[in-house]
């Protein structure tokens, strides 16, 4: 594209170089060593940072795939259109490093196809999650293949995978129902382990709706962001869309969503009886999450749409999604094992936080080399309008 | 019939539940419909009896070839420190102040080796398995290391070789089932107890005999025997002198089995699978016709415009050719008009000019 050699230190690839310098080793050292060598992980607290963000977090942020494919190809609101190939892809990668993630987690890594081939234990949550996420990366891969296909300029296969695009979103759509709501059924076995405002039979949906808002707003944060760090190639684009408008439309949207799961999380502390609870240290954390992380965010929303407010619907995604982020620690890592004394609570290693962002960051890079080379946020001019 | 809040919302949750994702209904009101293996075997701990010893741990330790620990089994001042399982040891003596008695009393933690395990459930793999004779048993073979067992059991039992890099094994007491299987007597720490506190046998011996024990000292025990319905029911079953709670049995547990916790979640999984593509695939229809009959309409507008300018047109058109042909008929006529008033006049000019012309000339001649 551009014929000057590309620079070599630019911020981005210096602060990202630096994190990979810094951890890549450390990734090694988890495969040498063990879990016991990097993490802080212990005989009551067998979950760690690795699941709870690599794992729930990735998964729930990377649902805007799901809620993007499901507004534009089965609800038809074709106005969305030039955000769906940007989320497909940041989905595909956030699943692409669950699985990474998942492998720097399990002990015995390379057991991993075992549930599939070997032994199925169909009575596991962790099965259903584990089919789901494979299946889903499998039709993310189909779903983001033809960006690929046109960049190499392999018509025939592509026009095949665009052909079957209903087909693998409504597929899409069923197995993230399924592994979102999982994750959180996955806690179901535990309810003498998690804090009761965060226990909840509704766990699974409280899940599943929360991964809307995260899909919404990560589409929204996601966008913004690539349209300040990719201005020279949207600008480069013949046919400019307004982005504006899409942040509004998905705004709106996710301040609806907000409002139903915060009535879905009050009938469960109304439900379980457990108003009295709000008055203690976990109940004031429970308002902290409910109120400043679900309920300010949604009025912020409502509030930017009114009023036309672009930077203030641009900036309450970032609240919601660090509202579903915050979600997800709770109810893995916080309300866990509540009840033990904090000699026995867990806190991540620096070396666990260094293996999350290693993963974040190759993300990123992978994220950049993809969008800087394929028609992903542009169209490729050979295939306009044709998908 | 009146239902109070709570009775509706719960009915609202499940209806909700029910239409949104079919994942969160309570377990069911009938607790466990399986009774457990007939004839498998079991074991019963009277907390009265166990003087904290840790003769169970050593015996544990060398039957199943585990580590020797930091300080000897002999050194009692371990038991000033609460301690759990680790995979180093799959049983653990603590020693507990309790509300019933001066004196401290002392329990053994091991494996409890459910009848309904959490943690058989939730193996993605089905390493952990129930087995006929009672023990729980994981397998070297099939098991990935994702610890969703440990998560699960609500006694936190089983332990993990973290320190282990290639193959990191769950560990927890197997209540000697090899050596059981070889008729090579009673589980090691049974056979090592000096004051009888652990007893092995079938479970519904065991259940007799406890039972028994507390008939025979209603002032000695609570009359309880715990493990008959905890979780739904426990093959390691205790009688105790003083509290459950006290020595760290919880009594918040419930009587349902815990892979029912989940087992709803997971049949709403076929529900999904078959409702989804049903509903997508409508709404999927409806947009589409919507915009079918959007395109429709519009054709349709396109066309009427189209139509209309046409005829406009049309008219315009007829309307000007006629004006267009009035004015020349007019134009002609008045052409015509003139032409005749002026061959007139010229032929009344020339009329007049032969007059005078023949006149003079009629004169003159």
């Amino acid at each position: 594209m551009d014929n000057a050699k590309p620079k070599l230190f630019t911020p981005f690839n210096v602060i990202t170089g630096l994190i990979l310098l810094v951890g890549i080793p450390i990734c090694l050292y988890r495969f040498m060593g063990g879990l016991g060598a990097v993490t802080n992980l212990d005989n009551n607290n067998p979950f760690g940072l690795w699941i709870a963000f690599d794992v729930l977090t990735g998964v729930a942020l990377a649902a805007g795939g799901y809620t993007i494919g499901t507004i534009v190809y089965i609800f038809g609101m074709k106005e969305y259109h030039p955000v769906v190939r940007p989320a497909i892809l940041t989905a595909f990668l956030g699943y692409f490093l669950v699985g990474v993630g998942l492998a720097f987690d399990v002990g015995r890594p390379w057991r991993m196809p075992y549930p599939f081939f070997m032994s199925q234990g169909f009575t596991s949550v962790m099965f259903e999650v584990a089919a789901c996420v494979a299946l889903y990366l499998t039709v993310l891969f189909l779903e983001i293949a033809p960006v690929a296909l046109e960049w190499l300029r392999m018509k025939a296969l592509r026009n095949i995978l665009v052909k079957a695009t209903i087909g693998l979103t409504i597929f899409g759509v069923v197995l993230s129902t399924l592994h979102q709501s999982s994750l959180g059924s996955m806690f179901l076995i535990v309810p003498n382990k998690i804090h009761p405002l965060w226990y909840s039979t509704f766990l699974p949906i409280y899940f599943f709706v929360s991964s809307m808002i995260a899909g919404l707003s990560m589409v929204i944060f996601e966008s913004s962001l690539s349209h300040k760090a990719f201005k020279n190639i949207i600008d480069a684009e013949p046919h400019p869309f307004d982005h504006d408008k899409i942040v509004m439309g998905l705004g709106k949207a996710a301040a609806i969503v907000m409002f139903g799961y915060f009535g879905i999380k009050v009938i469960g502390v109304a439900h379980g009886n457990h108003w009295h609870m709000l008055a203690t240290p976990y109940g004031l954390w429970f308002l902290v999450e409910m109120v400043g992380f679900v309920l300010v965010p949604c009025f912020l929303y409502a509030l930017g749409v009114r009023a036309g407010n672009v930077k203030l619907v641009k900036f309450t995604s970032f609240l919601a999604v660090f509202g579903v982020v915050l979600n997800r620690f709770n109810v893995c890592l916080v309300a866990f094992n509540w009840e033990l004394p904090m000699s026995e609570r867990y806190f991540p290693s620096f070396m666990e936080f260094m293996v999350s962002l290693t993963l974040v960051t190759a993300g990123l890079v992978a994220f950049k080399w993809i969008v800087t080379r394929m028609p992903v946020l542009t169209e490729h001019p050979e295939f306009r309008e044709s998908h | 019939m009146s239902i109070s809040r709570r009775g509706f919302l719960k009915i609202a949750g499940i209806g909700g539940a029910g239409a949104i994702a079919g994942a969160a209904l309570p377990a069911a009101a009938s607790e466990s419909d399986f009774e457990g293996y007939p004839d498998r075997y079991g074991m019963l701990t009277d907390v009265s009896k166990c003087i904290g010893c840790r003769s169970c741990e050593a015996a544990c330790n060398k039957q199943n070839k585990l580590p020797k620990p930091e300080t000897p089994f002999e050194d009692l001042s371990v038991l000033d420190t609460k301690r759990r399982t680790t995979a180093q040891a799959y049983t653990v003596v603590n020693k507990y102040n309790t509300r019933g008695s001066s004196e401290p009393a002392f329990r053994k933690l091991q494996c409890n080796h459910c009848n309904e395990p959490a943690c058989v459930s939730a193996c993605f793999v089905k390493a952990l398995t129930k087995t006929k004779e009672g023990p729980v048993l994981w397998n070297d073979k099939l098991c990935v290391g994702c610890r969703y067992c440990m998560i699960a059991c609500p006694f936190y039992i089983p332990t993990y070789e973290y320190d282990n890099a290639f193959s990191p094994r769950v560990m927890k007491c197997t209540m000697c089932a090899d050596k059981v299987a070889k008729g090579d007597g009673a589980p090691a720490c049974a056979e090592a107890c000096p004051t009888e506190a652990i007893t092995f046998g079938k479970r519904s011996d065991l259940m007799a005999l406890a039972r028994e024990r507390i008939r025979t000292a209603p002032d000695k025990y609570i009359d309880h025997i715990y493990g008959e319905t905890e979780v739904g029911g426990l093959g390691w079953v205790y009688i105790s002198h003083v509290p459950f709670d006290d020595v760290g049995l919880p009594t918040n547990l419930g009587g349902t089995p815990y892979p029912k916790f989940t087992k709803n979640a997971l049949a709403a999984v076929p529900m999904i699978v078959v409702l989804w593509p049903v509903v997508l695939g409508g709404v999927y229809a409806f947009a589409r016709r919507r915009e079918a009959i959007d395109k429709q309409t519009r054709e349709n507008a396109v066309a009427n415009a189209i139509e209309t300018t046409r005829a406009d047109t049309q008219a315009k058109a007829d309307q000007a050719r006629e004006a267009a042909l009035k004015r020349a008929a007019s134009q002609a006529e008045n052409e015509k008009k003139k032409a005749v008033k002026e061959a007139v006049d010229k032929a009344l000019e020339e009329a007049k000019q032969q007059q005078s012309g023949e006149a003079p000339k009629e004169g003159g001649a």
